[in-house]
């Protein structure tokens, strides 16, 4: 075990390294680039005996990612924004082939006008893909997510994208533990070679599925991301018992008795409950969820944070144009509807395309979280830090 | 260097691609896959672009493939084949599977010519152990004829319907093999089921060359070009006897002819037996002879019979 300074994404190059990758096949793109490039840096050293694919797209990646994971290899890709929007149609292969992928997403915000910078329409844009989404708040979580995610994906036969903040996490330096890799190696063995690819058995893969047929299959991925709730805590828990650190479906910070919280994600988290924390020493009872597993959703969790809540405030790092509400809000809605819990709910949305969310904006939301309260009614999404 | 088959008794009698397949009555895409995989033998994984071939033959829950096959897209069957290259060689060299399959990947002239092209150039300039096969019939015939940048000049398809205004496909078909070349690849060749011994030995060769290699063949369709069902094969001979279909191979960069046509046969004699030509005038007749002349100068075929 050692302690070093690492960005975001080389705490995610590191993971992968450690958990001894057969297969990378990437495509460079800002800002996720440095993760790719330490990695052709372990292979080209020989630290990482793997095939490091140099594809001429992001579509070829996810696509050479699908034919190196139905092998039995351990596979690895990572992107942003844009990248991943040209992946879009292989993502909903990969699911459908149930290939265990792993994919590190540096979230960026998509053009036009072209922005390299964070925001979260791209994973967004994804939610339906049929991948399990985590997503982080540290350079450690990143790592630690990173390896969970291939014990995660590669028992329950689905892909796993790991979400960092672009720029925010990705380049910021900070401590990471990074353990022993024969521990590692423990926690996440190579991957068995089994139902695969492979010269001896004449499947046929990826076939025609008519109507008779499409339904039930497609129903699979829906049972398997539902299921892979239990897998989800089970592979924590283990991480956890062997790394000294646990993170389950949501963060929470100062909830246990708080009559008011911001649900957040990514690395807004941290300026939240920075915020959350001065608010309290004001005596005001405020506290910050962040949502570490996307999908499947942490329904349960959710209800039983939330549910007795005063107002409850969705802060969206990215939009719905023309729908009824944005995507996080939408899901936390939908999840307290459904059992019948109705704290006061009102919608954010801050940050997009690498906008500075400064510490008086968490205080002008926790603030009209308790406004609105007070009125008895929400507001219409609150587009915080748009310049009028 | 592989031993060739000399006639056709020496084909293997195994059969992988299994009857009872969707195909049309009469399409050659299902015979040339049959030969190429009577020449690739059993260890092989095959991938296949969506295609008329691919819808055709793995519809849940029949398959026709005897041998491991994937599709995943339309336009990434050369990225797909290059992850499985790939995993394959990693798995190898870390000694988790001693497996050493040849990788096939097979698309249509859209998933190829078009749709497909970034994903294939990607693969080949990537230098991936691999044999990619096109096969062309000429236009997008899984979705009901339409155009591609395979067909030939003035050939009439749903999108490019000859009228007042129009005398069919406005283009000349790209040049396939000539862009597999600029890769420096090792190998590649031109290749028609009506010549199945030299489509076969040109799969060994694809096959046995280190890096990738590209077959592109011609697959007459009698749905798509509208002719009669029993004359699929003579189609294709027409198109080599013409001249408008050399069978040529390129190894390291040369160039040879591979079945000599010393008296070629006028292209009406070809154009005549389609449907999709048959609003041509002599103009465009010509047109296309004089394609033919230069292909047969380029390639040395012999003589215009007369």
């Amino acid at each position: 075990m050692k302690r070093v300074g690492l960005s975001g994404n080389y705490a995610v190059a590191y993971a992968v390294k450690m958990a001894d990758v057969d297969v990378v096949a990437a495509y460079p793109i800002t800002p996720q680039t440095t993760i790719v490039e330490k990695l052709s840096e372990f292979v080209a050293n020989g630290e990482l005996e793997a095939e490091y694919i140099n594809v001429e797209s992001e579509h070829s990646a996810m696509s050479a990612c699908v034919g190196a994971s139905l092998t039995g290899a351990r596979v690895f890709t990572a992107t942003s924004s844009q990248g991943l929007a040209y992946m879009h149609e292989v993502l909903f292969m990969a699911s459908g082939l149930r290939t265990p992928i792993v994919m590190a997403n540096v979230n960026r915000a998509l053009s036009a006008p072209l922005n390299i910078w964070n925001d979260h329409s791209d994973a967004m844009a994804e939610r339906d893909a049929g991948w399990i989404q985590l997503w982080v708040t540290s350079a450690q979580e990143a790592f630690d997510a990173t390896l969970e995610a291939f014990k995660i994906a590669e028992d329950v036969l689905l892909p796993v994208m790991v979400n960092l903040d672009g720029y925010i996490l990705s380049h910021t330096y900070e401590p990471v533990v990074l353990p022993d890799e024969s521990l590692v190696r423990e926690f996440v063995p190579s991957r068995p070679l089994q139902n695969r690819v492979s010269p001896k058995f004449a499947y046929s893969i990826g076939v025609v599925g008519p109507p008779e047929a499409y339904y039930e299959m497609k129903y699979q991925v829906v049972d398997a991301i539902e299921k892979s709730r239990k897998k989800i805590k089970d592979v924590d828990k283990e991480f956890g018992d062997k790394f000294g650190r646990e993170y389950n479906f949501v963060n929470e910070y100062m909830m246990e008795d708080a009559d008011y919280a911001l649900v957040t994600m990514g690395a807004l988290t941290g300026t939240a409950k920075a915020v959350a924390s001065g608010l309290r020493k004001e005596g005001e009872k405020v506290g910050v969820l962040s949502i570490r597993c996307f999908r499947p959703f942490p329904k349960e969790e959710i209800v039983a944070l939330l549910g007795d809540l005063k107002g409850v405030g969705v802060v969206d790092r990215a939009v719905t144009p023309g729908g009824p509400s944005n995507p996080l809000f939408a899901d936390i809605a939908t999840t307290l509807y459904e059992k019948g819990r109705r704290p006061l709910l009102q919608s954010f949305v801050a940050g997009l395309g690498g906008r500075d969310v400064p510490v008086d904006d968490f205080k002008l939301m926790f603030g009209l979280v308790k406004d609105v309260v007070k009125e008895g009614k929400s507001r219409p999404c609150v587009y915080v830090g748009l310049r009028e | 260097m592989t031993i060739g088959f000399r006639t056709i008794k020496e084909v293997p009698k195994d059969e992988f691609l299994a009857p009872g397949h969707r195909l049309c009555a009469g399409c050659t895409a299902a015979t040339a896959i049959r030969q190429v995989l009577k020449a690739a033998g059993r260890n092989i994984i095959v991938t296949t672009a969506t295609s008329c071939l691919e819808v055709a033959t793995s519809y849940f829950p029949q398959t026709a493939w005897r041998v491991p096959w994937v599709h995943l897209g339309f336009e990434n069957t050369a990225a797909l084949a290059s992850g499985i290259e790939s995993a394959m060689k990693a798995l190898r060299r870390k000694k988790k599977s001693e497996e050493n399959p040849h990788v096939i990947a097979i698309g249509g002239d859209g998933g190829t010519f078009d749709i497909g092209l970034q994903a294939l150039s990607g693969a080949l300039e990537r230098g991936h152990d691999f044999l990619y096969i096109c096969y062309d019939n000429e236009a997008y015939m899984n979705t009901g004829i339409q155009r591609s940048s395979a067909t030939p000049y003035s050939a009439a398809t749903t999108t490019s319907p000859p009228g007042k205004k129009s005398i069919g496909q406005k283009t000349q078909k790209k040049d396939l093999v000539g862009i597999a070349v600029a890769h420096e690849i090792p190998y590649a060749a031109t290749a028609c089921p009506s010549y199945p011994i030299d489509l076969m030995n040109k799969v060994k060769k694809g096959l046995e060359v280190e890096g990738p290699a590209l077959l592109h063949i011609l697959t007459p369709c009698p749905t798509g070009w509208r002719f009669d069902i029993s004359m699929g094969i003579e189609l294709g001979k027409m198109a080599v006897l013409t001249g408008l279909w050399p069978l040529y191979e390129v190894e390291n960069g040369v160039t040879r002819l591979t079945v000599q046509v010393p008296k070629r046969e006028p292209v009406k004699k070809y154009l005549e037996l389609q449907g999709r030509f048959k609003h041509l005038t002599e103009g465009e007749i010509k047109i296309i002879q004089e394609r033919a002349d230069r292909l047969a100068l380029k390639f040395g075929m012999g003589p215009l019979r007369q």
